[in-house]
């Protein structure tokens, strides 16, 4: 039973960092109807920004997530205006094609200028916890990920729930012809979408440095297509849906390691993602429309 | 008559073309023209056009974007490694074992996947594509992670030239026939060829398990050319590379899809000590041609003789 308890809050930080990925990917599924494939990269360059502004401007974690997503924001609204913005009229597959190209332009020009080393997250801007309680291991990593989190989550909801531009969002992702009529800048709203996805993309990046201590330019890919997972498992294009899958899918993964076959983990998200899509193609918070899939 | 005359000449024009193409290589390599460098880029370059050819008539004929070929590749490769290496059978058996292997795998994942559409099924193709990689992963009988060392090479240019020639017969015959008019229908408009009485279904999978038979064939020539199969090979990666030539090629034209090949190899073996490059070249050409020309560079055009007889001043 405390094993189960103590996988239960490894699972927890892991599904965290899931859940806010998967918010940037079902974020701008429910506006533009893409798979912004590019998402996973955008997490890893978020994580290469903060590991440099820890390395080379020495500032704490928090302020070096502060830099990661500022960065990652710009770069998610430029993606969106140089890549997706001339294919919006087109097919969705031109568009899940052209994201595919964005990711791997992404992934590989990291490795050309920075090259293809994994880096070690430093130490010394995080040093290591250890609490015990009724028996759990719970370190201040853990604490750092969830309750951040869980605070960008809260800020999320509240721009989304009580801000003109949320709502302005959430017109967009109803009706974008009706929004247009009723004077909202469909452009600017996309825009906003993405570099708030990509904001949160990139903290969960720097999560990722913190929790598995290093990063490397491929990095972004299988978390990336976790998320993804996420985001169909929770009903992709509803928020809260994200948050629920995501953290299902963290704390799945670390049952899977740890009571199976640590080989088969990568295997089992995609096995889920495969029985949602055929069972239940709305995901778990989904609602039944006509022709979702 | 006359044009039945005309066919007859064009069909025996056709044949001497391709036995001249092949008697040329095959003196090259016999007598040592051709050096081992040259010999490795020909089969990566058969093996890429087989596999385009093959991807294309999923994603360019029958307008379903499959990201999952290398891994029906993976499942060629080792079913044909394991009838060659470890039941000791002959090649043309572990050349049918990866057909049939790669076919069944297909049907299988076809038959549940084809009913999501768009970005769903590219989706869905690629978790199989990976889930196929990590179960090989996890069986030993193939040495897991570490794959296969010292197949025997077995590969041919003979055997790869027929290999070649009979994936582009089939998918040419095929889109000629009533088999390919419907599945190209399929492309065009689901809804109206379901109304024409198409079953829709059926034909996406005939295209798709055709496309993976083929694809698993390729990975037979792959695995006993170049001595070494991983799982870690034929990870989705492997699906973009073959992925990239189909669009360059044109989503839908068989032609494009073996010039595109041919550019792909040509370009990666010249970019080969600066893989990064390549990559970041592959992604803009991605990106590139989708907003400028969503349709492939050939679009569903064909190069045949009468695009030649345009450019030579009309002569039939």
């Amino acid at each position: 039973m405390l094993e189960f308890v103590q996988q239960l809050v490894n699972g927890l930080s892991l599904g965290a960092i899931y859940a806010l990925i998967a918010l940037g990917y079902t974020m701008v599924y429910g506006i533009i109807m893409l798979i912004n494939f590019a998402h996973g990269d955008i997490m890893m360059v978020g994580a290469f920004v903060g590991f440099y502004s820890i390395t080379l401007f020495g500032t704490n974690i928090v302020v070096a997530m502060i830099f990661a997503m500022l960065a990652c924001a710009v770069l998610g609204v430029v993606i969106e205006k140089v890549a997706y913005r001339p294919l919006r009229k087109s097919t969705r597959i031109a568009a899940l094609i052209t994201a595919i190209g964005m990711s791997l332009f992404l992934e590989y020009m990291t490795i050309f200028l920075l090259g293809p080393q994994q880096k070690v997250f430093p130490h010394t801007a995080f040093p290591l916890k250890e609490y015990h309680a009724m028996g759990l291991l719970i370190t201040n990593k853990d604490i750092f990920i969830i309750v951040s989190a869980i605070v960008l989550m809260i800020i999320l909801q509240y721009i989304i729930k009580m801000t003109r531009t949320g709502k302005a969002m959430r017109a967009v992702s109803v009706d974008q012809e009706a929004a247009v009529l009723m004077g909202i800048s469909v452009d600017k709203t996309i825009s906003i979408t993405f570099a708030i996805g990509s904001a949160l993309a990139a903290a969960a990046g720097v999560m990722v440095g913190v929790y598995y201590n290093t990063i490397n330019p491929l990095m972004g890919i299988i978390p990336g297509l976790k998320a993804f997972v996420a985001a169909v498992l929770g009903g992709i294009g509803i928020i809260p849906g994200a948050m629920v899958g995501g953290f299902v899918m963290g704390i799945l993964e670390t049952f899977v390691s740890g009571y199976g076959s640590s080989l088969y983990r990568d295997a089992v998200a995609f096995g889920v993602l495969i029985l949602i899509l055929l069972i239940k193609p709305t995901g778990l918070l989904g609602k039944n429309t006509g022709e979702k899939v | 008559m006359q044009k039945l005359k005309n066919n007859w000449l064009k069909f025996c024009g056709e044949v001497l073309i391709l036995v001249a193409l092949f008697t040329v290589v095959q003196y090259a390599i016999t007598a040592g023209l051709l050096n081992q460098y040259y010999q490795i880029n020909l089969t990566s370059m058969v093996i890429n056009i087989i596999l385009a050819v093959s991807l294309n008539l999923i994603n360019g004929f029958t307008g379903q974007l499959s990201l999952g070929h290398a891994g029906f590749m993976a499942v060629g490769a080792y079913s044909a490694v394991i009838m060659t290496e470890m039941l000791m059978q002959p090649f043309a058996i572990g050349l049918l074992a990866a057909c049939l292997a790669a076919a069944i795998a297909g049907f299988i994942i076809g038959v549940p996947t084809l009913r999501l559409k768009g970005d769903y099924l590219a989706i869905a193709t690629l978790a199989f594509g990976e889930i196929i990689r990590v179960v090989l992963q996890n069986i030993d009988y193939v040495n897991g992670p570490a794959g296969v060392v010292g197949i025997s090479k077995l590969t041919t240019w003979p055997l790869l030239f027929g290999a070649m020639i009979l994936t582009i017969l089939v998918v040419v015959n095929l889109i000629n026939s009533s088999y390919g008019r419907a599945i190209v229908s399929v492309r065009e408009d689901e809804v109206a060829a379901e109304l024409m009485g198409i079953n829709t279904t059926r034909y996406k999978v005939i295209a798709f398990v055709i496309g993976a038979m083929f694809a698993g064939l390729a990975g037979a020539l792959y695995a006993h050319f170049f001595y070494i199969i991983k799982p870690e090979t034929f990870n989705f990666l492997k699906s973009f590379d073959i992925l990239v030539m189909v669009v360059l090629g044109g989503l839908g034209s068989t032609t494009g899809a073996i010039i595109a090949a041919m550019f792909i190899t040509v370009l990666t073996a010249a970019l080969q000590s600066f893989p990064a490059i390549r990559m970041i070249l592959y992604a803009l050409i991605l990106i590139i041609v989708m907003i400028y020309r969503p349709q492939g560079l050939m679009g569903t055009k064909e190069l045949s003789r009468e695009t030649f007889g345009r450019i030579w001043g009309g002569r039939k």
